[in-house]
């Protein structure tokens, strides 16, 4: 299997984790300047490397294998280090490597006044080794070293600055809801040991399309857990509950692993397992309804919220909720289309939110920004490509990717027709939220002054990004402005490599990636006027969501104060986020400590065990006593009293105890 | 040469040292360096096994057979397979860690203390390399009494109540073990292991049917007690909580568990079949139970030792699914545990030092003051908790997945153990290192990891890594004589359905 030729992918995760062994060792003695090029030439070996491996890429022959040992062998059983290369993989190697090189550079720039700053880029190292080995694996196993790897790395992010109790339980809290993720995803491989006897992508994949008549039955249950597995990395419902407390991170690392990157290890996963999920209605249609619902719902939650953080992290849930629906109904290229496209507009949105909190000396809450627009000119510019692309405005790429999806759950059998409208109207949502969020921010009259006059309260400077000395708003340095306008031409011209042939495009992206996720679900190819009038009907929503917002916040700008007090009680479910923390709080980790607290620590434990074994010894003292009356030296007693133990317990042997006291 | 009697060497050294060390003056830190030296020794020693360890070949190697006393018919044999040499070599690795550990954390009765040390040394490696029933039961009760002593001696507060219930837990059961051995020499006229399994697997009928099965229970019952299983484990969290670090390290898990392995699996493998369901049942509450109660305790040695709870009964769910990857997991969990609990033991003993309390409400914020000691602790709390490239997750997966296969339900209970442990886990780091510092911590200055402390646990968590990628250099030994056990399990179990 292995081509002639080694492409040495090894060395795309063993870069950066190079640079992550020098800064983590020796990077609290470097110059800052060392640790910047330490970091940023990690990152930037690998995007060289992977952009060499793209251009020879249609000389190879697919999928391309490179073994390098055994990691795992007992029995019959046995997981390597394999790495494999097709189109996905490339896809996403791209994808990570290039945003993530300029996320790196971006940070240099915004994290320059930090204290930890070598542990940060450290950080940054270690998840790009975890993330190329989550995309490169050829096994789920190997896969999960990077699921559960760019977990720890999110958990050492979000909990950067540590001090802050917040940021400690936000990274915890990722940790712990990723785990019940990861619960799935290791039931399902331990359901393909059972089965398979392999966890290696190519042999699972092999056995099932070699027995057609597997359909169902424990491939739904496999597929199943992979989904609640997907749930929580890629943070749907029921597991998002910790995306939107990551924002305590500093916001490079939201833009690098909590909205391009690592969320989106879920969709990968689902899309490189589209053979046993084609075999799984159940499954299917769980991924579907699943990733619809959360777009709907996050997005009505990222209608209220004031943090900018916060607006984008729920709207990173929704946007990943699409890439859901679009693997539910088997568009898996569409959704990895929308993934693209997604990891250069929301990266871009967290940047330049980064580079507006930087703007504003650690500020977030939009309710005190406003007017920025011609304070800092291209944070607002690229910000406004980003906003256009995720609204659904053509010809910008989140239209694009966002549009093919609707049409797919549009033409997808069963409640096609349901998802997309619910779709729909989410894309209705996400232009609204969108543009609220850029009115408040550069637009209306500046109330950041207004605020400055009031003290600093710990609400708005609870960030340690803060700045002391800085009180003009400021334009940011050119190395967090040149990432921003490359990624804001990306969030642009992206989507045109995936322009759908129902609109007259090549969708050049989707024959790309055919290959690797050849499905049974073949979408037709040629214009037809049913995509042209979807995505008519899609552009106007978009447009209707400006629009709204347009009157809502510029326009008549007390309207949303009016109408959050006469639907007071809808306003309030939707700013509480529906009260789930508080729910999960209530039903599973209350009764668990509970339970720990009061029934096994003080009941069973205290209790019975240790009542128990102080009786014993209280015993054992009292038969030493009697010992000690009977004999004068102690150990001769204990040697007398084990004899003649010994001797009793013989004899009830020699008289065929088992006969008498047998266990059955 | 050394081949024929590497075996005693490894033993018996730490036990000369032990004769030098109570003919040392007490002066300066004498008795430090030279218990040290000791140590690395039998280290090198130890070292010297898998360096000739014939792979993949079944049966036991570097054998030593002498005939000891003839009536009654007791002989001197020792050998081991893969699954004692790895122990032998981790124990003898955690010795050297241990000196390091209690330099400072024992100043007064050093000679009493290293003398009975080493006494403990010899005592686990003999457990592990005897083949003669008589002679492994004079090092099991060995191993028993210098840890009652050290315990009794150098507990924190409560040393001679917490020895007294360490005795009485453990010895108790042994009594009862020695007479099952005397039994079975009383029913096959020998000690010798090699020679019993013989008997035992083809002369079934030389005993009542019901016979073997207490008799393999009264095994059961020593060595489950000095896992600790479920829910013989009263003694453990006491104990852990005031032996001295070195002995907190040890005192758990592998010579019970080798035990179970070595006897019920290998002397008695129809009836470990007969309450391996008892047994599973018993892992997997213990897995929960340990991981549930670690949660809430507010005390870090207990949380330690409840962890340590939850850990060993993974091996118990994998030893009594009798498959190979289940059993390879087993073991190789052993040396896990043994490496990362131990790190962590050092770790929470380090911080005792500096603090002098082990109440995690004390603690907060630490990890501005002692960044290295945080990295070391993040780092050994990953391996415990099982992520993947460290050697925690091996283990855990090839028991897990191995449990799953036969025993569905259970072995997804037992998967649950998995986000538990990560919550504790990441509570006691968040308490001790993260959030803003307490009084304590703000107030009594205190100094990073220094050279001693880094030389015991860089190289714990180097290895911690390289067993999380190099696995099938361990397992390689291990899948041999694990695989013996599983088909010696399918052999006599023929032989019993036949009859």
């Amino acid at each position: 299997m292995t081509s002639t030729h080694s492409l040495h992918l090894w060395l795309l995760p063993l870069v950066p984790f190079a640079g992550f062994l020098v800064n983590a060792l020796l990077g609290r003695r470097f110059p800052r300047a060392l640790v910047t090029a330490v970091a940023l030439i990690a990152t930037l070996i690998p995007f060289l490397q992977v952009l060499g491996i793209a251009s020879q890429f249609s000389s190879l022959s697919l999928p391309h294998l490179e073994q390098f040992g055994t990691w795992i062998a007992a029995g019959s059983f046995h997981a390597d280090f394999t790495f494999a290369l097709d189109q996905l993989t490339l896809v996403m190697l791209l994808v990570v490597t290039g945003v993530g090189f300029l996320i790196h550079l971006y940070s240099a720039g915004y994290m320059a006044h930090e204290d930890g700053y070598w542990r940060f880029f450290a950080y940054l190292n270690l998840f790009m080794f975890f993330m190329l080995t989550l995309v490169l694996a050829e096994n789920y196993l190997l896969m999960f070293v990077g699921w559960e790897g760019v977990g720890l790395a999110s958990y050492l992010l979000i909990g950067f600055y540590y001090t802050r109790d917040s940021a400690a339980n936000a990274g915890k809290k990722a940790f712990v809801v990723n785990r019940v993720g990861d619960f799935g995803f290791l039931l399902a491989m331990f359901l393909f040991i059972a089965h398979f006897g392999t966890l290696s992508f190519s042999s699972i994949f092999s056995q099932i399309t070699a027995h057609p008549e597997l359909h169902g039955g424990f491939l739904t249950a496999i597929a199943l857990c992979l989904v609640l597995g997907a749930t929580g990395k890629s943070a749907q419902i029921p597991l998002y509950t910790w995306l939107p407390d990551a924002m305590e991170g500093p916001t490079p690392v939201s833009a690098l692993i909590h909205a391009a990157t690592m969320v989106t290890a879920g969709v990968y996963m689902v899309a490189r397992t589209h053979v046993l999920f084609d075999r799984s209605p159940l499954a299917l249609s769980t991924v579907a309804i699943i990733g619809t619902a959360t777009a709907f719902f996050a997005a009505t939650v990222a209608l209220v919220q004031t943090d900018i953080k916060r607006v984008l992290a729920y709207s990173t849930i929704s946007q990943l909720g699409y890439m859901f629906l679009a693997c539910g109904v088997a568009a898996y290229s569409s959704g990895v289309f929308h993934l693209v496209t997604h990891a250069f507009f929301k990266a871009l949105l967290f940047l330049a939110a980064g580079s507006v909190i930087h703007a504003l000396s650690g500020e977030q809450d939009m309710r005190v920004m406003g007017g920025l627009r011609k304070k800092i000119p291209v944070t607002f510019w690229t910000m406004t490509m980003a906003v256009f692309a995720i609204s659904g405005l053509p010809p910008l790429a989140g239209f694009v990717s966002k549009d093919e999806i609707l049409y797919h759950a549009f033409t997808a059998p069963g409640p096609g027709k349901l998802l997309w409208f619910v779709g729909l109207f989410t894309a209705f949502l996400t232009s609204f939220y969108m543009f609220r969020l850029w009115y408040l921010t550069f637009f209306g009259e500046n109330r950041a002054e207004k605020a400055a006059a009031h003290a600093h309260t710990p609400a708005s400077s609870h960030h340690a990004e803060v700045d002391e000395h800085h009180h003009a708003i400021h334009e940011s340095p050119w190395i967090m402005l040149g990432p921003l306008a490359i990624l804001a031409v990306l969030s642009v011209i992206g989507g045109w490599m995936g322009w759908p042939e129902g609109l007259g495009g090549g969708n050049w992206f989707g024959h790309f990636l055919a290959p690797a996720l050849a499905s049974q679900h073949v979408a037709e190819a040629g214009s037809n006027s049913l995509e042209v009038t979807l995505a008519l009907i899609s552009t106007l929503v978009a447009l209707a969501g400006w629009f709204l917002a347009h009157l809502f916040y510029f326009a008549k700008p007390e309207l949303p104060e009016k109408l959050s007090v006469s639907l007071r009680a809808f306003y309030n479910l939707l700013l509480n986020k529906y009260w789930i923390d508080e729910l999960y709080g209530a039903v599973v980790i209350a009764p668990v400590l509970f339970l720990s607290r009061f029934v096994l620590k003080g009941l069973i434990d205290t209790g019975v065990i240790n009542g128990g074994s102080y009786a014993a010894a209280y015993t054992t003292q009292g038969m030493g006593a009697i010992v000690q009356r009977l004999q004068s030296g102690n150990i001769r007693s204990y040697a007398g009293w084990l004899a003649l133990g010994a001797a009793g317990l013989l004899l009830l042997t020699y008289f065929g105890f088992g006969a008498h006291l047998s266990l059955r | 040469m050394l081949n024929d009697h590497i075996l005693s060497l490894t033993t018996f050294v730490p036990a000369a040292g032990a004769l030098v060390v109570a003919l040392l003056p007490r002066r300066g830190r004498v008795i430090q360096w030279f218990t040290l030296l000791v140590s690395l020794l039998t280290f090198a020693l130890a070292l010297h096994l898998p360096w000739h360890y014939v792979y993949g070949q079944s049966g036991f190697q570097f054998e030593e057979n002498h005939s000891w006393i003839t009536s009654p018919n007791i002989r001197y044999h020792m050998g081991i397979d893969g699954i004692s040499m790895w122990l032998i070599v981790l124990t003898a690795f955690l010795a050297p860690l241990g000196v390091l550990a209690s330099w400072k954390a024992v100043e007064t009765r050093t000679k009493e203390f290293y003398f009975l040390f080493l006494l403990q040394q010899t005592a686990m490696i003999g457990v592990f390399v005897s083949l003669d029933m008589f002679l492994y039961y004079g090092f099991w009760e060995l191993s028993l009494v210098p840890m009652s002593i050290l315990i009794a001696m150098f507990g924190r507060e409560r040393g001679p109540q917490t020895a007294l219930k360490f005795f009485v837990y453990t010895f108790l059961p042994s009594a009862l073990f020695l007479v099952a051995i005397l039994w079975l020499y009383a029913k096959t006229g020998t000690f010798d292991f090699v020679q019993m399994q013989h008997i035992l697997a083809q002369d079934s009928m030389l005993f009542a049917p019901k016979a073997l099965m207490w008799v393999s229970l009264a095994f059961l019952v020593a060595f489950a007690v000095k896992v600790p299983v479920f829910p013989l484990h009263g003694w453990l969290s006491d104990t852990i909580s005031e032996a001295p670090t070195a002995m907190a390290m040890v005192v758990a898990g592998k010579l019970g568990l080798y035990s179970i392995i070595r006897f019920n699996l290998g002397l008695f493998p129809v009836q470990a079949r007969e309450v391996a369901p008892w047994m599973i049942a018993i892992g997997v509450i213990g897995i929960l139970y340990g991981a549930l109660l670690a949660l809430v305790q507010r005390d870090m040695k207990r949380l330690i030792a409840y962890s340590t709870l939850g850990h060993f009964s993974f091996c118990i769910l994998g030893i009594f699914c009798f498959a190979v990857m289940g059993l390879d997991g087993s073991v190789y969990q052993i040396l896990n545990i043994g490496i990362s609990d131990g790190a962590l033991l050092i770790l929470a003993g380090a911080l005792y030092e500096r603090y002098g309390t082990y109440e995690l409400a004390a603690y907060g914020g630490l990890a501005t003051k002692l960044p290295n000691m945080a990295t070391l602790t993040v780092i050994t709390g990953l391996s415990l908790i099982g992520l993947p490239i460290l050697n925690g997750f091996v283990g855990e997966f090839l028991i897990l997945s191995s449990s799953f296969r036969t025993h569905m339900a259970w072995g997804a209970a037992a998967t649950i153990g998995v986000i538990l442990s990560a919550a504790y886990m990441l509570s006691m780091i968040q308490r001790i290192f993260y959030g803003p510092q307490s009084a304590l911590v703000a107030n009594r200055p205190a100094y990073d990891v220094v050279a001693r402390e880094q030389l015991a646990l860089w190289p714990m968590a180097l290895l911690m890594l390289i067993m999380g990628v190099a696995s099938p250099y361990w397992i390689r030994a291990i899948d041999g004589a694990t695989h013996e056990l599983a088909n010696g399990v399918h052999y006599t179990m023929s032989l019993a359905e036949r009859r």
